[in-house]
């Protein structure tokens, strides 16, 4: 905890530059729209032919009928391309004024130069900036945007590209797949451990648009990888949506740590896919935290198909008024000796719901394997909500499974007891606050952890002005 | 001019009527005693002067240095410089022992905090206190049993510094030596210019400590008021003789 808390300004997540694009596809989804997207993009034959064939499934597949509602979603009113008025460079000098403006305010080359390896930055569906230190290019890093992986590396595109997340597995998944654009590609060749992290920052600028991004990496063996993924977009009255898709192949002993601070304004309807398959004796690390958005249906999942292979998942969410996030961690055990540990907690207030949904699956094979699910609530007040919806399906008895659920409230006696110590109020809330998400704070790379405080900080003090009748 | 001055209090708590009219004065430099059965009112005097919202005030006020803080809320009126040690402290995770007392310091005397000078200090108390370095760096009473969640309350104490320290049931559920050191931090603590309210059920603490003015509580009255002695009388026939 900070006891001097720095003054914080929404406004710098608010920027909101002329939607002033190169190119902005027409509303809606048929055929001709795909085909001219994929004329835009410049595609192959072979990834044209693959948005045709995922925009039949997304045809075919019903919307979800659990979780929450998104009839408010008309993919008739929403642009699934928008090309901002950029080339993609290296050179940060070359990025136009305005979208710099936005990147420079969110930190973003600062935090490239004080500790990253490399730095990508998305704005609506392309990425305007790519680069890496030299010395991972010339260990072969491969990292850069998912439209150069798929024209300059075609073959292990073709062989990963939606493979971990087939397109049937969801209608937002099938949707991504017709007009996904952008995102970045990170291939780290066996043996290379990259020391420093790097992150890929999306933006979504334009209103009535949907970002899809397709990030894919590949960790080869004995290798090891940070990936920082942070997202943020200006407030909009209409729906923006935000369906990227995230594979990751962490191979036999590699590691692999994902860290996302999403931040989406609160009209995105984020509708995430997340996904790891894990080989032997390799493990992946997800810390995830998610404060934007109206709604999230966001549940990363790892598929620990080798022996011994390891995840662990660390999540917070913080649901504010009209916000209904759903958010949660599945994890499949598909050998022997697998094992996860699942940390999850939630914050909601002022109204909001925040959901834990989880699954955890152990098949036959996977015996001697080990599994600890915690997942911790609490509700600032009488009018928020909190659930969980754990489906544990455990097919073997070889198995340590425990599952730890609390839901809980702020504690006026927590309250009366830090303000007999001359703290106020907000104060004492916000001690409580952070010190219940303080175990994920410490999983986060220090300048997400700052970040964090702050998006925290200003959850709560939103919710004091609203309180003392100062609200806009 | 008294430090404390309690006129005629009535406090309800849900709904029940549980203090009745109390009058208490306590002056710098001198050491008080509440003593009585269980429910009586006892805790609830001390939740009362810190305003603690679950505790309904319905008649009478309290003065504290001359200004009246009966309606304050309790954050002000610990800046004023009131101080409760807690029967059953709070478990806050997520915040150390050492990060929150200098939070709380700060906010108290509304000056920045030297860190060195502060960590030394600290340093020194839990010396004192018997109280192990590595707590400092501990979530605050997260974990900790109920002599160390004690010791740490009277480490709260010595590290604020107030000019009021109520002691509620400070004593209970400790065992001989812990009961010795939390002693021996309220005799650190006390001087000329502060005062001490203790709030007990029995006298072990009350042994090592020198006490001015002994109080008899009783179904939310004041009964009787005497000097130490009144608590040895009490220790030996129990409070019968007051119902």
């Amino acid at each position: 905890m900070k006891t001097k808390l720095d003054e914080i300004n929404r406004n710098v997540y608010n920027i909101k530059n002329k939607d002033d694009y190169e190119y902005k596809i027409k509303k809606g989804l048929t055929p001709e729209i795909i085909k001219e997207i994929s004329k835009q993009k410049n595609d192959p034959e072979w990834m044209k032919e693959f948005r045709l064939k995922a925009l039949e499934t997304y045809n075919k597949l019903e919307m979800p009928t659990w979780g929450p509602d998104l009839s408010m979603l008309n993919m008739d009113e929403i642009a699934t391309y928008v090309r901002p008025k950029s080339k993609m460079t290296g050179n940060w000098d070359d990025v136009p004024e305005d979208i710099k403006n936005t990147f420079d305010k969110l930190g973003i080359p600062e935090a490239e130069k004080k500790s990253l390896a490399g730095v990508g930055a998305q704005y609506d569906s392309e990425v305007v900036y790519h680069s890496m230190k030299n010395e991972l290019i010339s260990q072969g890093v491969i990292y850069t945007d998912m439209e150069t992986a798929v024209r300059e590396y075609p073959d292990i595109v073709k062989a990963h590209f939606m493979k971990c997340v087939p397109l049937t597995d969801h209608k937002f998944v099938a949707l991504h797949g017709a007009v996904w654009s952008g995102g970045s590609f990170v291939y780290v060749p066996k043996g290379i451990k990259v020391e420093i992290p790097l992150q890929s920052y999306f933006r979504l600028n334009s209103p009535e648009s949907g970002q899809f991004e397709h990030t894919l990496i590949i960790v080869d063996e004995g290798a090891s990888l940070h990936f920082i993924e942070g997202c943020s977009a200006p407030k909009y009255n209409k729906v923006n949506l935000h369906a990227g898709c995230v594979e990751l192949y962490v191979k036999d002993n590699a590691y692999l740590r994902y860290s996302t601070i999403e931040n989406w304004s609160k009209n995105m309807l984020n509708l995430n896919t997340k996904r790891a398959i894990v080989g032997k004796n390799a493990k992946i690390d997800w810390v995830s935290g998610s404060f934007g958005s109206k709604i999230s249906m966001l549940y990363p999942m790892s598929i620990l198909n080798g022996e011994g292979a390891r995840t662990e998942y660390t999540g917070i969410s913080f649901a504010g008024k009209g916000q209904n996030l759903d958010t949660g961690f599945k994890v499949i055990h598909n050998n022997k000796n697998t094992s996860s540990l699942i940390n999850s907690k939630s914050i909601s207030k002022n109204g909001g719901t925040a959901t834990y949904r989880a699954l955890v699956r152990i098949n036959e094979v996977a015996k001697g394997s080990k599994c600890n699910v915690n997942c911790e609530s609490l509700m600032l007040d009488d009018i928020s909500r909190s659930d969980t919806i754990p489906v544990n399906d455990i097919k073997t008895d070889d198995v340590e499974f425990s599952h730890e659920a609390k839901i809980g409230k702020i504690s006026d006696k927590s309250i009366f007891y830090l303000m007999s110590r001359g703290l106020s109020e907000e104060d004492a809330k916000g001690m409580i606050v952070r010190g219940f998400a303080d175990p994920i704070s410490k999983e986060l790379p220090i300048e997400y952890a700052a970040e964090m405080n702050n998006l925290i900080n200003l959850e709560l003090e939103r919710k004091y002005r609203i309180k003392k009748g100062m609200s806009k | 001019m008294s430090l404390l001055e309690i006129k005629d209090l009535y406090v309800n708590v849900e709904e029940k009527e549980i203090l009745k009219g109390i009058d208490l004065k306590i002056n710098k430099g001198e050491v008080h005693v509440i003593m009585g059965p269980n429910g009586s009112g006892k805790s609830t005097t001390a939740n009362a002067i810190l305003n603690n919202p679950a505790y309904k005030k319905i008649k009478g006020s309290i003065l504290f240095d001359g200004a009246d803080i009966t309606n304050l809320k309790t954050d002000e009126i610990a800046r004023k410089g009131i101080f409760m040690s807690f029967q059953l402290p709070e478990e806050i995770p997520g915040i150390t022992v050492s990060n929150f007392l200098r939070f709380a310091k700060n906010k108290i005397t509304g000056k920045p905090i030297k860190i060195f000078e502060f960590k030394n200090e600290l340093k020194k108390h839990m010396e004192e206190l018997g109280i192990k370095p590595e707590y400092s760096e501990r979530y605050l009473n997260v974990g900790f049993s109920g002599g160390e969640k004690k010791k740490n309350e009277i480490l709260q104490l010595l590290t604020l510094n107030p000019k009021l320290a109520i002691l509620d049931e400070t004593d209970s559920g400790l065992d001989v030596d812990s009961v010795n050191i939390v002693s021996k931090g309220i005799e650190m603590f006390k001087n000329k210019e502060n005062a001490i309210l203790i709030i007990t059920h029995n006298t072990k603490i009350l042994h090592a400590l020198k006490v001015d003015y002994v109080h008899v509580l009783v179904n939310g009255k004041i009964v009787k008021t005497g000097t130490g002695s009144l608590a040895q009388e009490i220790e030996e026939t129990g409070y019968k003789s007051f119902k």
